[in-house]
């Protein structure tokens, strides 16, 4: 009844283009906005920023580059920890070895090397795709682990290659509290959204897309697989970059190659599946399930365990938390293979008739 | 001479430990098509459940008898797999048939997940010994030969020649065995293999069981060896260049690429290590399958079934 894109005539080609077709769709997202720009700063706390918002932030830009790649261009990567390592680490060089150096340029540069090493390691996937692709991307992650441990000017001859940034700040305005820290993430997380959502809508995702599908037929109507396996590559990375820069600089402040393993490259994919692949809104989605859960596990196990007069000690409840996150993975994954955000979907077709079933 | 033999047979334990790895691994591609991330997680798995009956089985028992209470730890820890293969089926395989491969490859990173948790909160997260009574002492080879001799393990000794056996008894059941005749027609060809009367599903459960026995042989070597411990379950990410080294659908492919990947591993790390500044065992496996991937994507002894693009 409320929910519906009847009588919202387009009269011209650019409000046939917009990004929004349907009214409610632009209130409820300005309103989301508003909402994350004003009232989240206003009532959050230094908790839920540090634990919740800015990892969620963080890593739904770093869901969103993998999703360009591996929702809308078919290629499977297993190394998006790596190519997050290259973008800190590189941003990390830039701001040390430069003096005077602008935290943004920093931020930007460190996604732009992510790019040429992601390209690089893109190419296999001009010969193989699929499984054997993520094994090739596995050589990506652990090089460059290895390369960031023990090559000791990239991490400017610090030991164990930990490595840390202090003083922030952006336009002489500093990101010291956990508030602008937020701001900072958000406004990152919105440009590169926006951007993402116009990529996937313009010819080059449209190219990206028709190689997923069937990349024969893609180049027999003249799409270039190379050109576009490899942009597709080149954009992933510099999103997951400079996300890992962000990760290395507002998150976590000082770090070790080992925020980067294996484990954070399977997270995200998880994050991408789990919301739905080929999809922007998805990695929203996915990014909050798998940073909220393990928070929401943690808090609510003792305090089941206590019900029944139980006590676990930290070591067994990681372990449980480990065990629950894995059987709901695989639930979610028999529930709704095409992740949350196809759920979203459903949702707002029932929206457009309700209250009628039909 | 001394020195490089003495590398080049330590490769050769390490490599034959990652082939039974892969070999789970390469068991379960051929009959289902899933890409079993969880093989590692099936390892540590097992090895646990061993360890701990091995355990418990005295203290509640009051059997003294070693081997006595090892072969009944054994025969728990085959139980408690065969176990794990029938609910893995059940539960996530059986639900999720004609899904991508990236949708399964999913499901058994969490069945990794669940695996890893539960068996360490079932059994404790501490480390445990195996032992399962394999000769320590180490002994010299071709003293006479050479200056110095060989140094080598009887505990690697052992475990090569339990390898092998389990390699052979494998090979013995898929040739010999009408359910390995089974099998072999469902790696081949699933619908044809349906439509003249094989149980896919019952398939699908002895093929995990197998891969269950052998992570089990498998941990049990590890575990003797360097005691059983997290660590464990990342050696499935060694098993993949492993099996892309060796082809993904060739039981041999495993052997040979694991001897491979292990040898090749151990000489860079001595030889050429020294040149990068070391530590250079963490990336070799995975560069040497990137490069054998683009000169030959189907393996040493896989199918050329691979799509070139």
């Amino acid at each position: 009844m409320l929910y519906r894109e009847n009588g919202q005539f387009k009269t011209s080609y650019t409000a046939d283009q917009q990004i929004f077709p349907i009214l409610q769709d632009r209130i409820a997202m300005a309103l989301l906005l508003a909402v994350a720009f004003v009232a989240v700063p206003l009532l959050g706390s230094e908790y839920m920023f540090r634990a919740i918002f800015i990892p969620f932030l963080i890593l739904s830009l770093a869901a969103l580059g993998l999703n360009i790649l591996v929702g809308y261009c078919g290629q499977i990567s297993l190394g998006t920890g790596a190519f997050m390592a290259v973008g800190a680490y590189a941003a990390y060089n830039f701001q040390v070895r430069i003096e005077g150096m602008p935290v943004l340029l920093s931020l930007l540069l460190g996604g732009v090397c992510a790019t040429a090493v992601g390209v690089v390691f893109g190419i296999p996937s001009l010969r193989i795709k699929g499984l054997y692709l993520a094994v090739a991307t596995l050589a990506a992650q652990f090089f460059v682990d290895w390369a960031f441990l023990r090559i000791k000017w990239f991490t400017n001859d610090s030991a164990s290659g930990s490595v840390s940034v202090a003083d922030l700040n952006v336009f002489g305005l500093p990101i010291e509290t956990p508030v602008a820290k937020y701001l900072f993430c958000l406004s990152f997380l919105m440009v590169f959204g926006l951007l993402a959502k116009n990529l996937v809508r313009s010819h080059i995702g449209r190219e990206w897309m028709a190689i997923r599908d069937m990349d024969v037929a893609a180049a027999v109507i003249g799409i270039r697989p190379v050109h576009a396996k490899l942009s597709a590559f080149a954009v992933s990375s510099f999103i997951v970059g400079v996300a890992g820069a962000l990760w290395g600089f507002v998150y976590l402040g000082s770090w070790e190659p080992a925020a980067f393993s294996i484990d954070r490259s399977f997270q995200l994919l998880f994050m991408v599946i789990i919301g739905g692949l080929g999809s922007i809104m998805g990695s929203f989605f996915g990014a909050a399930f798998i940073v909220l859960l393990p928070i929401l596990l943690d808090q609510l196990l003792p305090a089941l365990g206590s019900l029944v007069g139980l006590t676990f000690d930290t070591a067994v409840v990681s372990h449980v938390v480990f065990m629950i996150f894995g059987a709901l993975i695989v639930f979610f994954l028999i529930a709704e293979p095409h992740g949350l955000a196809r759920l979203w979907a459903v949702a707002k077709e029932k929206l457009r008739l309700w209250p009628f079933p039909h | 001479m001394g020195p490089f033999l003495e590398t080049l047979i330590g490769g050769l334990m390490t490599g034959m430990l990652y082939s039974l790895v892969a070999l789970g691994f390469v068991l379960i591609f051929k009959a289902s098509g899933v890409f079993n991330f969880a093989q590692g997680a099936m390892v540590l798995f097992a090895a646990l459940t061993m360890a701990r009956f091995a355990q418990w089985i005295p203290q509640w028992t009051g059997l003294s008898d070693k081997l006595l209470v090892n072969l009944l730890a054994f025969g728990v820890a085959m139980i408690v797999m065969i176990g794990v293969a029938w609910l893995i089926e059940r539960l996530v395989l059986g639900k999720l048939v004609n899904q991508e491969g990236i949708t399964l490859l999913m499901a058994t990173l969490g069945i990794t997940y669940f695996l890893d948790g539960f068996g360490q909160t079932l059994f404790g997260s501490d480390i445990y010994k195996i032992d399962v009574g394999l000769p320590k002492d180490p002994i010299f080879l071709f003293e006479q030969t050479f200056q110095g001799g060989v140094l080598i393990n009887q505990e690697d000794l052992a475990a090569a020649a339990i390898a092998a056996a389990l390699v052979a008894l494998l090979a013995a059941f898929f040739q010999y065995t009408s359910t390995g005749r089974a099998l072999r027609a469902v790696a081949d060809d699933h619908q044809a293999a349906q439509s003249i009367g094989i149980p896919l599903s019952r398939i699908w459960v002895i093929v995990w069981s197998v891969a269950g026995f052998v992570a089990l042989v498998a941990g049990i070597i590890w575990g003797s060896k360097l005691g059983v411990q997290f660590s464990l379950s990342l050696v499935a990410l060694k098993a993949l260049p492993v099996v892309i080294l060796g082809g993904l659908t060739s039981v041999p492919g495993a052997i040979v690429g694991g001897l491979i990947i292990g040898v090749g591993e151990k000489l860079s790390e001595v030889f050429i290590g020294p040149y990068f500044g070391g530590g250079i065992e963490i990336w070799f496996a995975y560069v040497l399958a990137l490069v054998f991937l683009l000169v030959r994507p189907q393996g040493l002894f896989g199918e050329k079934i691979i799509d070139r693009v």
